[in-house]
C-alpha cells in the first residue's frame, strides 16, 4: 500500500469507526508517561468512559480528576502541552496510535469505537521529554530565527501600506503561512532525528517547516531582501539538501501546506543562489 | 543586574507582542512572559478580521469618526470615549503597519486589501486574512518579535507563569516595580525587576468552564493583580456567542451564516425524547425561533437568539436529551448547495464533532466568547474636547473632529492604560476600557494592537522620566520577600498532597467544573437577582472547598497541577466580583441582561462598575464610577427598533451577520 493510499484509508476507517461506536463505551488508554528528563519512561493505562464528542484532550482532563490506574493505583494527572483546542496553535501535538497529529481534534469515536478499544499516546519522539506527553520544541522555533522568518520593516511608525499584491500570490502565502509550528512534518521525517545539544541545532537538519517559512518570506515584496542570507543560511549542513525526499512531512501536516513544492522551489532557489555567488567570486 | 531600565510584558498575545516590538524599539529592554511560545497565544483563534476606516469606505461617507461612534453605540456607551477616538483614528495606520509586516490580507482583483462586511456597521470596514485573521496577525507580530530576539532587544521568558506583581510604597505612591514568576518546567519561582510592567493577558473564558477561549485563558494573572490592589472594570460584561459547537473540551464557534444559509433553530416538543433527529416527525419537533418570533424566525439578531436558546435548555429544561444543546438543523437543504456555499463551516463541524451536518443537525449552544471587563486603566485625553457632547453621526454628514492623533490621548502620556498602580499597564483584553458593555465584531484584534503600539510609548515615557527610582537600585529585600510570599503559598497547596481520604469534591479540577458550570448558568445570558445571589452562596461554598483542595500530584518538576490548582483560586475571586457587580447592576444594558430590571438605566447605571479586592474579606468591593465621556451624547440603542409582537425584542441589532465572526 502507498502512504497516499494508506492515507486516504485511515481516513475511511476512522469515518467508519465513527459509523459503529458505541454509546455508553470505556475505553482504555495506555499513555507512556516519563517524569523528567533523564528518567525511564513507563506505560500507565486508563479505563476512561466515553462522553459524547470525547477527544483525547477531554479525556486526559477526565483522568486528571481521576488519576487512577486500571490496576486501581492512585497515580498523578498526565502532562501534555495544549492551548487553542481549535488546531490553530499547534501545542497539543502528539503521537497517538502510532501517528502524530494533533489531539484537539482527535475523536475518540473514530479511534476507539467498542468498549474496551485501546488508545495508546506518546510524546514526539524527535524532541526532548519535559515530562509525560509534552516536550520541548524549542529547536523548532530556532529554526525559524535561523531562516529568518521575518519581513525587515524599518520600524513600527505610519510609512503607508506595504507592497500590493495579486489574489492568487495572496492565496498561495496565506496557504504557507497557516504554518502553526506544530512539529508534525518533523516528527514524520526520516532525516530529523532528535538532537539534544543545542550548539548543534543550528548545522542539524533545519526541517520541512523552517524551509517553507524561507519560501514564505522570500516571497513578500520587502521579505525577498534577506533571500540571499537565508539560502545561505539554508546551503550548509543540515539545509535543504538534507531533505531526502521522504516526502512523510506533507502527508502528515494538519494544514495541508505544500512543504514538498516549498522545498522544492527553495532548493532550486539555493542552487542558483550558490552559482551567482561562484561567479561573483564570493565562494 | 545591569542598572539599565527595563520593562517587563506579561503575555504574548497581540497585545503584549504589540507592546514589545514597540517598546524595545525605542530602546528600553523588554523581558517578556508567556506560559506559552508566544506563537500559540490566544489571538490565534480570531476568525472575522479587524476594523479599519479605508479609502474605499471613506468616499462613502464612511470616516474613523463613524468607526469610533459604532464602537460607542455598539458598546451601550460603557466605553471610555477618548482611548475609543484614538484608536479608531489608528486603525488605517495599523492595517497599514501590518500589511507592510507582511500579513496576507485578502486581495482585490487590482491587489488592494479586499474588505468585508461585519456586524454594527453599513461600510465594508473589516480587513481579513483567510478565515484566521487573528493567527495571521499574531504570526507577524511574533515574527517581528523574534527578529527583535535575535538582536537582543527582546528577552523572550517562555514557560514563565506570572505570580504576582511587586509593588512598593503605599498608597498614591505605590507603584509596580517587578514580578514574581514561576519556570512552569523547573518550578522555580524568582522575582524579576522592572521599571514598569505591562499585563497583557487576554480574557477569563475559563471562570466560565468550557468556552470559545483557550485552555490558559483563566484570567488568573488579571486577578492576581486584582489581589494585589489593581481595580477590575465592569467585570460583568462578558459577551456569549450564539451559536457555538459544545464539545468535551471546549465550546468552538459556529458561524451564523449556517442560520443565514436557512438553518433551523429546534428540539424535540417532548422533554426527554431520545431519539435520533431524523426519527422524529416534524410534528413532534417544536422550532424555537420559527414560533416564537414568526416574523423573523431563525434570523432574529444574535442577542435574542442567544436568549432564547438558553432559556428553552437551562428555564425550561428542554434541551436535546437534557443537556444545553438545541439542533441547527440544515439537513433540508441540497448537501451539494451546501458544501459549495458553507463548506469550510461544515468541515469543521465535522472534523471535531464527527458527524456530517449535511445528513445530520448540528448541535449548538451558545458560549463565553469575550471579557469587555478587566483591570481598570485610566489615561490623559487629547486635543478634542468639545464644548458639549455630539449627537449621532450620521454618514457622510461633516466629522466633528478629524483623524490625526492626539485627539483622543495625549499620545504618551504616562498614564495611558495605566492601571491605579503606578506603572502597570492594562493591555488589549485585560484593559475594560474599549468595548464597554458589549465589543463590536472585528474590533478585538484592533484594540489589542492599538494599545501595544500607542500605549506602548507611554510605556517608554514613564520609565525614562517617570519612575522616582530605578528598580535596578531598590534593595533586594523586597524582590525576595515578594518570591517568599509565593513560595509559601506553593507549599501550602503542595503540603495539601494525599493529605486527605481523597475526597472528590477537593479535587482542583472537580472544583473548577462546578465553579464553570454555575458561572455559566447565573452569570452570562440571562441573569436575575436572585440568581445571582444564589450564585455568590455558591463561590462561597467553592471558595471553602478550595481552601482545603487536595492536589493530586506533588512533584517539583512541570507540575501542571499545581499550576491549574493555582488558578482556580483565582478564578473563583474573580468570579465573585463578577457575580456581585452583575448582581448590583440592576439594568440591562450589552451583554448585561437582567430580567428583573430588562431597560437601561442611565441615570443610575451609566457608571462603570469598578471592583475593589477587600482583603479582610476576601471579595470584591463594588464601587459605581461615572464614565469618562464628554465626546459623544448617550442615545438608546436601539438600531432602527422594529416590533414583531413581543416586547422581549429590544433590538435587531448587528444587521449584516456577523456571519464571518
Amino acid at each position: 500500500m502507498s502512504d497516499a493510499e494508506a492515507h486516504a484509508y485511515d481516513a475511511d476507517m476512522r469515518r467508519a469507526n465513527r459509523r459503529k461506536a458505541v454509546d455508553g463505551r470505556s475505553v482504555i488508554f495506555k499513555i507512556k508517561r516519563c517524569d523528567g528528563p533523564g528518567k525511564p519512561s513507563r506505560w500507565e493505562s486508563f479505563k476512561v468512559p466515553v462522553e459524547e464528542g470525547a477527544n483525547v484532550i477531554s479525556s486526559l482532563k477526565w483522568i486528571a480528576a481521576n488519576p487512577v490506574t486500571t490496576e486501581g493505583s492512585k497515580t498523578t494527572p498526565v502532562v501534555w502541552d495544549s492551548g487553542c483546542l481549535e488546531e490553530v496553535c499547534g501545542a497539543c501535538t502528539m503521537v497517538i496510535n502510532g501517528r502524530v497529529r494533533q489531539s484537539c481534534s482527535c475523536l475518540i469515536d473514530e479511534y476507539a469505537p467498542l468498549e474496551g478499544d485501546v488508545i495508546t499516546l506518546e510524546p514526539m519522539s524527535k524532541f526532548p521529554v519535559i515530562r509525560d506527553l509534552w516536550v520541548d520544541r524549542d529547536r523548532l522555533f530556532s529554526a525559524l530565527t535561523r531562516v529568518k522568518a521575518w519581513v525587515p520593516i524599518d520600524g513600527t511608525y505610519n510609512m503607508g501600506a506595504g507592497p500590493k499584491e495579486s489574489p492568487e500570490h495572496q492565496q498561495m502565502r496565506y496557504a504557507l503561512s497557516e504554518c502553526m509550528s506544530c512539529g508534525c512534518c518533523l516528527e514524520a521525517c526520516p532525516q530529523y532525528t532528535k538532537v539534544e545539544d543545542e550548539e548543534k541545532w543550528d548545522t542539524s537538519f533545519v526541517g520541512a517547516h523552517a524551509i517553507s517559512q524561507a519560501r514564505l518570506f522570500n516571497e513578500h515584496g520587502t521579505g525577498k531582501q534577506l533571500k540571499g542570507e537565508r539560502y545561505d543560511a539554508l546551503s550548509g549542513p543540515g539545509g535543504v539538501s538534507d531533505c531526502g525526499n521522504a516526502q512523510n512531512c506533507v502527508k502528515v501536516c494538519p494544514k495541508g501546506i505544500p512543504l514538498t513544492e516549498s522545498i522544492g522551489a527553495v532548493g532550486r532557489g539555493t542552487t542558483i543562489h550558490a552559482i551567482k555567488q561562484f561567479f561573483q567570486g564570493k565562494k | 543586574m545591569s542598572d539599565e531600565k527595563r520593562v517587563i510584558v506579561v503575555g504574548g498575545g497581540l497585545a503584549g507582542l504589540a507592546a514589545s516590538v514597540r517598546i524595545a524599539e525605542a530602546g528600553v529592554p523588554v523581558d517578556l512572559f508567556s506560559m506559552v511560545p508566544v506563537k500559540r497565544s490566544h489571538s490565534v483563534c480570531a476568525q472575522g478580521g479587524i476594523n479599519a476606516c479605508n479609502e474605499v469606505a471613506r468616499q462613502q461617507g464612511y470616516s474613523e469618526y463613524q468607526h469610533f461612534d459604532e464602537t460607542l453605540i455598539g458598546g451601550d456607551f460603557l466605553n471610555d470615549q477618548h482611548p475609543v477616538l484614538e484608536m479608531a483614528n489608528w486603525a488605517p495606520k495599523i492595517i497599514d503597519l501590518l500589511d507592510r509586516m507582511g500579513v496576507p490580507f485578502n486581495r482585490t482583483h487590482e491587489g488592494f486589501r479586499d474588505l468585508r462586511l461585519f456586524g454594527g456597521s453599513l461600510f465594508k470596514r473589516t480587513h481579513f486574512s483567510g478565515a484566521t485573521t487573528g493567527q495571521q496577525l499574531l504570526y507577524a507580530l511574533d515574527e517581528q518579535t523574534r527578529r527583535f530576539a535575535a538582536e537582543g532587544k527582546i528577552n523572550k521568558m517562555e514557560f514563565w507563569e506570572f505570580l504576582w506583581p511587586i509593588t512598593e510604597g503605599e498608597g498614591a505612591d505605590k507603584r509596580c516595580v517587578g514580578i514574581v514568576a514561576q519556570d512552569m518546567r523547573t518550578m522555580q519561582i524568582r522575582s524579576f525587576r522592572a521599571d514598569a510592567v505591562v499585563m497583557a493577558t487576554g480574557g477569563c473564558g475559563l471562570v466560565f468552564g468550557k468556552s470559545t477561549n483557550s485552555i490558559i485563558c483563566t484570567g488568573g494573572a488579571a486577578s492576581r493583580c486584582y489581589q494585589a490592589g489593581a481595580w477590575y472594570g465592569n467585570p460583568e460584561m462578558i459577551q456569549v456567542h450564539p451559536t457555538a459547537i459544545p464539545g468535551a473540551d471546549k465550546c468552538r464557534l459556529m458561524s451564523e451564516s449556517a442560520r443565514g444559509e436557512g438553518g433551523r433553530v429546534w428540539v424535540p416538543a417532548k422533554k426527554g425524547d431520545t431519539r435520533k433527529p431524523k426519527d422524529i416527525p416534524e410534528n413532534e419537533r417544536y422550532y424555537i425561533l420559527e414560533e416564537r418570533y414568526p416574523k423573523y424566525g431563525n434570523l432574529v439578531p444574535r442577542d435574542i437568539a442567544t436568549r432564547e436558546i438558553f432559556d428553552v435548555c437551562v428555564n425550561e429544561g428542554m434541551g436535546v436529551n437534557g443537556t444545553n444543546q438545541v439542533y441547527l438543523d440544515l439537513t433540508h437543504r441540497d448537501p451539494e448547495y451546501l458544501t459549495e456555499k458553507l463548506g469550510g463551516i461544515m468541515d469543521i463541524y465535522e472534523k471535531f464533532v464527527g458527524d456530517d451536518p449535511r445528513y445530520t443537525p448540528m448541535r449548538i449552544f451558545p458560549a463565553v466568547h469575550y471579557s469587555m471587563g478587566g483591570l481598570w486603566t485610566t489615561y490623559t485625553p487629547g486635543k478634542y474636547q468639545p464644548e458639549s457632547p455630539v449627537g449621532e453621526h450620521k454618514p457622510g454628514n461633516p466629522i466633528p473632529v478629524g483623524n490625526e492623533p492626539g485627539l483622543g490621548l495625549t499620545i504618551g502620556a504616562h498614564n495611558n492604560a495605566m492601571t491605579n498602580i503606578s506603572g502597570l499597564y492594562a493591555f488589549g483584553e485585560v484593559n475594560f476600557a474599549y468595548h464597554g458593555a458589549t465589543r463590536l465584531g472585528a474590533n478585538a484584534l484592533l484594540s489589542c494592537i492599538f494599545d501595544g503600539l500607542c500605549n506602548g510609548v507611554s510605556v517608554v515615557n514613564y520609565v525614562r522620566d517617570g519612575v522616582p527610582a530605578p528598580a535596578s537600585e531598590l534593595s533586594q529585600s523586597v524582590y525576595d520577600r515578594a518570591a517568599q510570599i509565593e513560595q509559601d503559598k506553593q507549599d501550602k497547596l503542595l503540603a495539601s498532597v494525599g493529605s486527605g481520604k481523597g475526597d472528590h469534591s477537593l479535587n482542583p479540577y472537580v472544583i473548577a467544573n462546578e465553579l464553570g458550570e454555575e458561572m455559566n448558568a447565573a452569570s452570562t445570558v440571562v441573569k436575575t437577582g436572585p440568581r445571582l445571589e444564589k450564585c455568590l452562596a455558591k463561590l462561597d461554598e467553592l471558595s471553602e472547598r478550595y481552601s482545603r483542595c487536595e492536589l493530586g500530584d506533588g512533584a517539583m518538576w512541570t507540575n501542571q497541577s499545581l499550576s491549574f490548582a493555582r488558578s482556580v483560586g483565582d478564578m473563583i475571586i474573580l468570579a465573585e466580583a463578577i457575580a456581585k457587580a452583575g448582581l448590583l447592576r440592576e439594568e440591562s444594558r450589552g451583554s448585561h441582561y437582567r430580567t428583573d430590571f430588562p431597560e437601561r438605566d442611565d441615570e443610575k447605571f451609566w457608571k462603570a462598575s469598578v471592583a475593589k479586592y477587600n482583603e479582610s474579606t476576601g471579595k470584591s468591593d463594588i464601587e459605581f464610577m461615572p464614565v469618562k465621556a464628554g465626546l459623544v451624547k448617550l442615545r438608546p440603542r436601539n438600531y432602527g427598533k422594529v416590533d414583531s409582537g413581543t416586547n422581549k425584542e429590544k433590538i435587531p441589532p448587528k444587521q449584516v451577520a456577523e456571519a464571518n465572526a
